[in-house]
This record gives C-alpha cells, sequence and structure tokens, in this order.
C-alpha cells in the first residue's frame, strides 16, 4: 500500500484538484474549471490550500479545513497586486505555509515574479515590496512557463531567512524578514546568456533544503545540477553520473541529510525521460553519486514530464515520495523511493503533488 | 437612471443567484460601463473584480458589451462606452479553453 493511514495526497491538474486516500479512492476533480499550480498542507493548522486559475476570472488562493470538502470563496479576491505597480496576478507558483514559530504566517510566489505574504493563516495576503522594489527585477526575464517565482525556502531555524527562485531571475536570499534581498547564483550556469555565469539571470527549476543542514540547499537549473553549503552564496556542480542535468524538480529528503532525488528530462528542446525509461535518480551522498530507481516505473515506451511541483515528499521516515506527470500518471513510494506504484492514470496534465500528514 | 447587468452563472454566487441586477445611477455620475461597474461592485461584491483585473481592465478572456455591442471592438470606447438608460450590460465568458 503506497499510501500510509495518515496520508491524503493533493494532486493540482489542469482541470482542477483531486485528492487520493489510503485506499487509493479518487476524489474530484475539485475546484473544477480551474487550474491549480500550486497546493499546499499547511500541518499547523490541518489546513489543506490551493491556488485556483481559472482561464476567465482570475486567481485566488483557497483553502478547506475539511479535507476538501467545502473551500473558501472569498468574494473580493484575496490576492491582487497594489494599483500603483500597475501588474496583474496571472498565477500562484507556491504556497509555503512558514514554520511553527509564526503559525499564521503564509509565503505566497506569484506571476509575475513576487513574493507576498499573509500573516492571517491564509485569509489574505499582501506585497512584499522589498523584492519587488529590488533594482533586478525589471531586468528579470520570462522563461517558457513564465515569469514566475516558484520555490520559497524558509530557514527552520529563522523564519525571517526566506530563499525563493525565480524562473528567470535566479536565487535571492533574505535574512530579514523579505526587506532587503541579494541575489545568490555565484556557480550557477545560464547557459542560454552570452555571461555564462551572471549575478542573477540564471534559470533556476527548483532548490530544496537538506533535511538535517539547513545551510545545505540543493538545486536543479535549466542545465545543471548543484549543492550550496553555504545556504546559496556559493554552488558547486554535481551532476556526478546522472543521463542529463536537465529536469524540473529536486526533492530532499525529510530525514536523511545528503539524500535529494530528481527525475531527468534528455533536454530543454525534448523534455522527456532519457532511453523512454522513467527514473528516479537519488543521491545520498549530497550528489556525489547518484542511482537510479525503477522498481514499479515503466522502463520503456516512457515519454514523461514531471513538471517542477509536481514531485515531492511527505514527512514520514521512511519517507513517502509522489510525483505527478503531464500525461496524468501519479506514481508513489512509501519506502524512501526504493519501490514505486501507479495510483492513478488518465488524470489531466498535472502541475502539484503534495501530501497531507493527517494528525 | 437604471441599467440591467447581465451576470453569466459562474459569478452568481457574487450576485444573491440573480442573472440580471439592476444598477441605478444617480443623476450626477457619468453615464458609463465604468460607473455602472463601480455601482454593481458596491451591491455586489465579487463579480466585477472576476470580469476585471486588479489594474481594472477587463481579463482577456472575459467580454463585456452594451446593448449587444462589445466594448472593445474596433474604436470602441471599453470602460468608457457609454450608457443609457435602460441598457444591457452584458458580462460573458468568451469562446476559449482547453
Amino acid at each position: 500500500m503506497p499510501l500510509r493511514s495518515s496520508v491524503r495526497l493533493l494532486v493540482g491538474t489542469t482541470k482542477g484538484l483531486f485528492l487520493i486516500d489510503p485506499s487509493t479512492a479518487l476524489q474530484g476533480p475539485l475546484l473544477p474549471g480551474t487550474s491549480v499550480p500550486s497546493v499546499a498542507f499547511d500541518a499547523r493548522h490541518q489546513r489543506l490550500f490551493a491556488s485556483t486559475t481559472n482561464p476567465f476570472w482570475g486567481t485566488a488562493i483557497v483553502c478547506s479545513d475539511d479535507l476538501g470538502h467545502t473551500w473558501s470563496q472569498p468574494p473580493t479576491p484575496n490576492l491582487q497586486f497594489p494599483a500603483d505597480t500597475g501588474a496583474a496576478i496571472r498565477q500562484v507558483w507556491q504556497i509555503a505555509p512558514a514554520g511553527p514559530a509564526q503559525p499564521d504566517l503564509v509565503y505566497v510566489g506569484v506571476e509575475p515574479a513576487a513574493l507576498f505574504r499573509s500573516v492571517d493563516a491564509g485569509e489574505t495576503f499582501e506585497l512584499m515590496r522589498g523584492l519587488w522594489d529590488h533594482p533586478h527585477r525589471p531586468t528579470w526575464t520570462p522563461g517558457q512557463g513564465g515569469l514566475g517565482l516558484h520555490t520559497i525556502l524558509v530557514d527552520p531555524r529563522d523564519a525571517l531567512k526566506i530563499v525563493v527562485a525565480i524562473s528567470t531571475g535566479g536565487v535571492y536570499r533574505s535574512d530579514d524578514g523579505g526587506e532587503t534581498w541579494r541575489a545568490s547564483n555565484t556557480g550557477v550556469r545560464a547557459d542560454f546568456l552570452p555571461d555564462k555565469h551572471p549575478e542573477y539571470g540564471q534559470c533556476v527549476h527548483k532548490i530544496a533544503r537538506d533535511a538535517v543542514h539547513p545551510d545545505t540547499l540543493y538545486l536543479q537549473n535549466h542545465w545543471g545540477l548543484y549543492r550550496s553549503d553555504d545556504g546559496g552564496s556559493n554552488w558547486t556542480d554535481i551532476a556526478n553520473g546522472v543521463p542529463s542535468d536537465f529536469g524540473f524538480p529536486i526533492v530532499a529528503h525529510p530525514h536523511k541529510s545528503g539524500t535529494a532525488y530528481i527525475i531527468p528530462l534528455v533536454a530543454d528542446a525534448k523534455r522527456w525521460t532519457p532511453d523512454a525509461r522513467c527514473r528516479v535518480y537519488r543521491t545520498t551522498t549530497g550528489g556525489g553519486a547518484w542511482e537510479p530507481l525503477t522498481c514499479g516505473l515503466p522502463q520503456r515506451d516512457a515519454y514523461i514530464t514531471v513538471l517542477r511541483d509536481a514531485f515531492s515528499a511527505d514527512t514520514l521516515d521512511p519517507a513517502g515520495l509522489y510525483f505527478g506527470t503531464r500525461g496524468g500518471q501519479l506514481y508513489a513510494s512509501a519506502n524512501d523511493g526504493d519501490d514505486w506504484e501507479l495510483l492513478a492514470e488518465h488524470l489531466p496534465p498535472v502541475l502539484s503533488v503534495r501530501a497531507a500528514i493527517l494528525e | 437612471m437604471q441599467v440591467t447587468v447581465l451576470v453569466p452563472a459562474a459569478l452568481r454566487q457574487y450576485s444573491d443567484g440573480r442573472g440580471r441586477v439592476s444598477v441605478a445611477l444617480p443623476p450626477d455620475h457619468p453615464l458609463t460601463v465604468e460607473a455602472v461597474f463601480e455601482q454593481l461592485h458596491a451591491a455586489h461584491p465579487g463579480v466585477v473584480e472576476r470580469a476585471l483585473d486588479e489594474r481594472g481592465q477587463v481579463r482577456p478572456h472575459v467580454n463585456v458589451f452594451v446593448d449587444g455591442q462589445s466594448i472593445r471592438a474596433g474604436s470602441a470606447l471599453g470602460l468608457e462606452t457609454p450608457v443609457a438608460s435602460g441598457a444591457e450590460v452584458w458580462i460573458l465568458p468568451a469562446v476559449s479553453g482547453g
């Protein structure tokens, strides 16, 4: 059984949200007619979050306190740029509840690239001006998927220390709760620019934080795999023995230091799994070496793409790992990735996957 | 002056379930779609915020018609399009999707 009894899986797709319980019964589509690019579980309040992008009526963040049976319906959109910015929300890319020390703090990353904050547990959100007013921001450029702030990592030791990633802007850090920011991309390539190592402008696809050493971060770049041991100040190439260093997600193990997972793709112009084999790669040595995990995953005719937020881990031990594909398959492992099982197929394209661990 | 706003089904949760909403414009108000939307917002918050983005622009896949004429077709004046007493203002989702 790939889902343990305390797990509920949130699966955001282009056509709505699906929930899966340990019986692998599929509930949904919830929030139908909307794309759900970001989902989150706030363990502090046992609350589900989803961002909804309606092709006609815009974007909102909704929440559920009863496992998806009912959802908030804010009459006025709860996430908007202030009028003086001249900007309008296109999509939410990330919903990130902060740590237990600030139980009502929730960060949100959006497109066009900006960071918002809620101090009322996700009811309302305000633009964080520090990053919006950064002199680099007007020169950030969109990648194929848009100009999104897609990753937010809050330091477990200090909620004022935040790391974010932007496509295409790169990694930025704040040590003062978002008042001031600095680019943090030293060592990360930008193959698509004349200067291959600019201060900023890299197309960082995802970053993840080591479970034990918070200053260790892992980065999946638009070409390139990296690790930082100093909180993001410097990055070292760790693409050792992978079939490709192109891909979107990177996931850190919830308990084991040095352990992280990727799902490589052939190339930016060939966005499918190498050799038409679906392989998750795991390192247990901080990127010193990577091993393919294949048990239960299709090993022929598998032209699979997994997007950056469609792969995640739960907080159990051994870890549960979950990923959804653009082709609508959903796979799960309950033993650190050693074995995998198909949970669902024929879903709409999967954009986001997160596990809720119920108390 | 009274005009009628026709609310699409998807937004009627914000208009007390009504598909036709009567909006009164005070005598000293400009007689435009924008003014109609201001009054609609005051009476039924939630409809206008979904038809327009936070810049006050009609969302890309939403169409607004005044007595059958699109407010952004050809040389139309957008939200400055005038409305006459008794006019019908339609908010409609565009033909799009996938």
